[in-house]
């Protein structure tokens, strides 16, 4: 780890300050941060620890809205009442994320900022058309995934919560990479007051619609539907544990099984 | 950058100035010479670092000393009555020859007892499922689970 | 078979070790502090192969916090790491046995080839410290295959090695071998890969060394299955340092599998260094550095082709294999894919001629040794994969393919240098068929067929040979020292016995087990045992635990020290009972004046030892503390069948491991509880290699591309199935526990039961072929091709 200011922040304006004040980084679970630092990848000169601010936390039902704070852990959105009665596929996910130990200190807030190309969030917030938040303005989820690692958030902004529209029917089928248990593809499908949504994490640069699929099953919201579909494997990852071709494959495999489970 | 901070650790109220730069594993293994809590990897995968934190069991060796300000932290070395007799979940471990080498032991008894406080009933699958998070080499698991099975059904007594 | 009949031998005694290692109170060697300590980092090569022009130390010595920084050029007085086996080549000769340099010497040759060692006041200024050193490299092409590196025109990694070959060597009679496939019915035919793989025992390798100026004496902390061993080499062929002057403690030790047996650089540059700078110097690996530090295991190309008749009697076998030793040759490693590897290839059939010839290469990657098994796994995955396949071709059950050719008369001479001494193979197949509920297979594989999946059934009759080993066998092999065990029981004056073992414990349970053997052959209670391990400081001498010899060849060490015990024992207790030396008899912790009650206890006799008021001392020295040093007159046996049931998702590719059974023979078993988990550890990483577990490099650049838990699949609890295992015995012949070894077991015959699985479930859809890790993604790829094919 090379060396850093640690500031602790007590409210959202002043996080943003302190950000903006030293160009550095938000630390909120840490669970990817932290492990960048170790090996000496990321070296930030200040962190800015989220973690005291109480109005970045809890889940709260807002009409046709779940209502996530920004700092909320993924075992507690797997935990919520809210959550597994509003959008139970998002609970299902959020209890699918890393392992254990993970899930008790990562969280929402912290994953889509990464926007690691393998992360489960990214794909329910795509799939489910929500609405994020920040400290500065309101992003559509189509606005905020930039690419690998990239999102609209400026250096000085924070996502403070996410607000997920309650589906019809929703359901995220995620297959493992065998190593890191990330997605080597995971696949969110939804039914929303705007149409059927298909989300694909781990297979490209960042998380994308899957048109194809969307259209196939707008048509017939069924598994052979989605079987049907063939996935270009054209700019789709490939490395050890998957070519393009099987990530395009999985794609439409797993978009079935999603279609299943969603029910 | 040196930050102060206080934290409790089995039941003690630690008082101590770290660097910023200083992992929750390092001070309980070099600040507090509680070298039960391993570390057996460094991208945060082998769950071996495991403690729990305000009762959740976390990777300490992903997480900086300072995010644990005010918790209460809980290792292998607070488990065990003053008496020395042990923990049901430890007792266990022993029972069921639940452990070979012994160093992913703590940090697995130390998930098998969130797991526990979550899933007090859980059946094979679900403890595998649970245990994700904490690789052994020795074992094959298969006793560790069966150890955690036992350790459930005491706890429960 | 104890003197005790009811004593603690065979029992499933609770492990005494588990106390500490469950209260986080065991000691490994990163839990090691000392004064004044300071701490290494060694900075290493990033590149696979690269000619080092300079190395600018100036500004990374004045960094804050650094005490000393060495390179290659500063060991002077420092010989290279030692190879302790010498192949002897087809040719004649002997190996190509190129430099093997503690630090970098002009050169890198592979990633991870430590260049620097950086000693400072705290791990973070070490690291600081390491990027501020300049090194210049220039980068040559990288060669990272066997095969590759045995092509014409593939980048010369040692000058000492033209060709990039450390030897060819051969064992059979080639002749017969031709003449037999000449007038053969049929050939099966089969082209393997073992993979490579990464022992990733869970504790990284770490030292702590340290110097006292005034003895002129080091002591090293370090996590080694053979404290003994190390020292040797290190003092003896690297330092030129006397063995007197240096003590090597092997504390808790998390895990080996191999992958701690050998001398690496990181702890001789320590102990060399730490006179240096005349403080104790730490040093813990990360695990990244792991990956590209530790030995590999594996890496085998084979073509292996097996002779029939008619009937699928089996008439000759020919193996051809090259092996990646990696960059250097570490400890062991020219013996792993020979000696221990093509002895084996004989199996549990009577194939009355076999040839093998084995090419070794070097290559730009991590040395590769011994890991979990040791060639006997590869002999393993090679002998049932060609037998899968005979039955395939001949339309022969696979239970009936082993059966027409299993061993039955013993002793029996195999083809290939081995002489077994025992064993039953029908027993342990028939009652792996039956646990494995072989009779209902066709009807769960029906069922599986309605889902849409693909059900296989796999079948391993394995054999290892363990216990290694006659040292005189082994040094008209090559080896370069002995492989008997030494073992000294210390009777106490009140009775208690301390027992110095050189085997080292790092998982084992042997401070239980001897504990078990010693308490049964002295009837004495076991709390009255305290077993000792790990300190050359404290034990005589020692060979180490590798090979499933601890028990064989350490237990019996033990077993004959204990014989010494009791024959002084009863010349004591003569001369207290006033007996003539041959009437006593020793029973039950009691010595006897046959057909009398006179008697004396254990503990009076010991005490009688030591204060020897009444005692004959003209003819007896006082004291009760003998040892004994026993050398196997030949390897043990272990065999079994493994038999494994698969479930295939032909849409993702995905294979589950829904039932594995294993039936071993270890022989006598002391401790069943131990043993059992053995089984299942070693099963875990048999599962491992052939369905997760997989060491890559690139190609072109020679980087690890596997080089974390991010990317290297361990197996994990859910990953793997519950194991059903039971063992039958048929107790080895020549060590008087009659035991064979039980800890590697799991890891030779899992992975060609699963994998013959594997090809069992494809065989339906066209595959024929596929390589292990059966991965999803691999084998959805073979399914593809399969189709297309079609």
């Amino acid at each position: 780890m090379y060396t850093f200011e640690l500031k602790k922040a007590d409210s959202v304006a002043n996080a943003a300050a302190l950000l903006a004040a030293s160009g550095g980084k938000a630390l909120a679970g840490g669970q990817s941060l932290v492990a960048a630092l170790k090996l000496r990848l990321a070296q930030p000169g200040t962190l800015v620890d989220l973690s005291g601010i109480a109005e970045l936390k809890g889940i709260r039902r807002e009409g046709t809205h779940v209502v996530i704070g920004a700092m909320t852990r993924h075992a507690d959105v797997a935990a919520s009442a809210e959550v597994k009665v509003g959008i139970p596929a998002l609970a299902a996910l959020a209890e699918g994320i890393g392992d254990r130990q993970v899930r008790n200190m990562g969280t929402l807030g912290g994953s889509l900022a990464n926007n690691d190309p393998a992360a489960c969030y990214p794909a329910a917030v795509l799939g489910l058309d929500a609405v994020v938040h920040t400290s500065k303005r309101k992003l559509a989820a189509a606005d905020f995934f930039k690419g690998m690692y990239e999102t609209a958030l400026a250096e000085d902004e924070l996502i403070t919560s996410v607000s997920f529209p309650v589906p019809a029917k929703a359901a995220y089928v995620k297959f493992v990479q065998p190593a890191s248990r990330f997605a080597l593809v995971g696949v969110f499908v939804a039914q929303t007051a705007g149409g059927v949504r298909v989300a694909v994490t781990g297979a490209g640069s960042s998380v994308f619609r899957a048109k194809a699929l969307e259209d196939a099953l707008a048509k017939s919201f069924t598994a052979d539907a989605a079987k049907a579909v063939k996935v270009p494997a054209t700019g789709l990852n490939s490395d050890l544990h998957g070519s393009a071709e099987y990530r395009a494959h999985l794609i439409s495999v797993l978009a079935a099984r999603a279609v299943t489970a969603a029910g | 950058m040196s930050i102060p901070l206080s934290l409790t650790v089995n039941g003690q109220a630690v008082t101590t100035t770290v660097d910023a730069r200083t992992l929750l594993v390092d001070l309980l293994r070099t600040g507090l010479a509680l070298t039960g809590t391993h570390v057996g990897c460094d991208t945060a995968q082998c769950g071996a670092c495991t403690v729990l934190v305000d009762g959740r069991a976390v990777k300490s060796c992903n997480v900086l000393a300072a995010q644990v300000a005010g918790a209460k932290v809980q290792t292998i070395e607070g488990l065990a009555a003053e008496d020395g007799t042990l923990h049901p979940m430890q007792a266990a471990f022993r029972e069921c020859h639940g452990l070979q080498c012994g160093f992913c032991t703590p940090g697995m008894v130390m998930s098998a007892l969130d797991l526990v406080a979550r899933h007090p009933g859980a059946d094979e699958a679900k403890i595998r499922e649970e245990l994700e998070g904490n690789l052994c080499r020795c074992t094959g698991y298969q006793n560790i689970v069966k150890a955690v099975r036992l350790g459930a059904a005491e706890m429960a007594k | 078979m104890g003197a005790n009949e009811t004593g603690p031998i065979g029992q499933a005694v609770r492990r005494r070790e588990d106390a500490r290692f469950l209260t986080g109170t065991g000691q490994y060697t990163d839990d090691v502090t000392m004064p004044r300590q300071t701490c290494a980092y060694f900075l290493r090569s990033p590149h696979a192969h690269a000619n080092i022009r300079s190395i600018d130390t100036k500004a990374a010595k004045a960094a804050p916090g650094v005490v000393a920084i060495y390179v290659g050029a500063d060991l002077t007085g420092v010989n290279g790491l030692p190879c302790g086996w010498l192949i002897t080549g087809t040719d004649g000769k002997p190996m190509n046995e190129p430099p093997h340099p503690v630090l970098a010497q002009g050169k890198v040759r592979h990633v991870g080839d430590p260049v620097a060692v950086v000693v400072a006041e705290s791990l973070l200024e070490a690291k600081d410290a390491a990027e501020m050193i300049a090194v210049d490299y220039e980068v040559l092409p990288a060669v990272v295959s066997g095969v590759d590196a045995l092509k014409p025109g593939a980048p010369q990694i040692h000058e000492q090695a033209p060709g990039n070959k450390c030897y060819t060597w051969a064992l059979g009679d080639k002749a017969a071998v031709d003449a037999a496939f000449a007038t053969a019915h049929h050939v099966s035919k089969v082209d393997i890969v073992n993979n490579r793989l990464v022992p990733n025992a869970i504790e990284p390798r770490a030292a702590v060394a340290s110097y006292n100026r005034a003895e002129q004496s080091y002591t090293l902390y370090v996590a080694s299955q053979n404290p003994h061993v190390e020292r040797l080499l290190m003092t003896a062929f690297v330092l030129g340092l006397p063995e007197t002057k240096v003590r090597v403690i092997a504390p808790d030790v998390g895990g080996g599998f191999g992958s701690k047996i050998y001398l690496y650089a990181e702890e001789t540059a320590l102990v060399w260094a730490s006179k240096h700078v005349n403080r104790p110097i730490r040093w813990a690996a990360d695990r990244s550095e792991a990956f590209i530090s530790d030995a590999h295991g594996r890496d085998h190309v084979t073509h292996a082709e097996m002779a029939v008749d008619k009937d699928g009697r089996f008439l000759a076998m020919r193996v051809t294999t090259t092996a990646n030793l990696g960059a250097y040759l570490s400890t062991f490693a020219s013996c792993i894919p020979t000696i221990l590897y093509a002895t084996l290839l004989a199996g549990q059939y009577t194939t009355p001629a076999i040839y093998c010839e084995v090419t070794a290469a070097f290559t730009n990657t991590v040395p590769v040794d011994a890991y979990r098994g040791a060639g006997r796994p590869e002999a393993t995955y090679v002998v049932e994969r060609v037998v899968h396949q005979v039955g395939v071709d001949l339309g022969i059950a696979q239970d009936e393919i082993r059966r027409r050719n299993f061993i039955r008369a013993f002793p029996y001479a195999t083809p290939v240098a081995l002489t077994y001494d025992t064993g039953n193979y029908d027993q342990t197949l028939d009652e792996a068929m039956r646990m494995a509920d072989v009779a209902h297979f066709t009807s769960r594989k029906a069922e599986a067929a309605r889902r849409g999946k693909l059900r296989g059934l796999g079948y391993s009759s394995y054999i290892e040979a363990c216990g290694l080993a006659p040292s005189n066998i082994a040094g008209a092999l090559g080896a370069r020292a002995g492989l008997y065990e030494a073992g000294e029981v210390r009777v106490n004056p009140t009775g208690g016995v301390t027992v110095f073992t050189g085997s080292h414990s790092h998982g084992q349970g042997h401070e239980t087990t001897f504990a078990q053997i010693v308490a049964d052959k002295l009837g004495i209670d076991m709390a009255n045992v305290e077993i000792v391990h790990g300190d050359t400081g404290r034990i005589p001498f020692g060979m180490g635990t590798y090979g499933s010899r601890s028990l064989a060849v350490g237990g019996t060490a033990i077993v004959k020290a204990i014989d010494k015990v009791v024959a002084k024992g009863k010349k004591i207790a003569a001369h207290l009972l006033e007996a003539a030396e041959t009437d006593i008899e020793f029973k039950d912790g009691k010595f006897t004046v046959a057909g009398t009650d006179r008697s004396k206890a254990f503990g009076e006799v010991a005490l009688a030892a030591y204060v020897p008021h009444i005692y004959p001392l003209d003819k007896l020295e006082p004291g009760l503390n003998e040892t004994a040093f026993y050398d196997p007159t030949n390897f043990t046996y272990p065999a079994g069948t493994h038999i494994c049931e698969v479930e295939i998702d032909p849409d993702t590719g995905v294979t589950e491991v829904v039932n594995f059974v294993a039936c071993d023979d270890f022989g006598n078993i002391i401790n069943p509880m131990i043993v059992e988990g053995q089984v299942h550890g070693g099963l875990a990483q048999g599962l491992g290699q052939a369905l997760l577990e997989n060491c890559v490099y690139d190609a072109k650049t020679g980087q690890l591309l596997s080089g974390s838990f991010m990317d290297y699949a361990m197996p994990r609890a859910d990953d793997l199935p519950t194991f059903k295992v039971s063992t039958k015995v048929t107790p080895c012949t020549h060590n008087p526990l009659g035991a064979k070894g039980c800890g590697e077991a799991g890891a030779i015959g899992a992975p060609a039961a699963m994998m013959n699985a594997v090809h069992d479930a494809l065989l339906g859809v066209g595959v024929k072929d596929i390589q292990m890790p059966a991965s999803p993604h691999r084998v959805w790829q073979a399914i593809q091709s399969a189709k297309a094919g079609a």
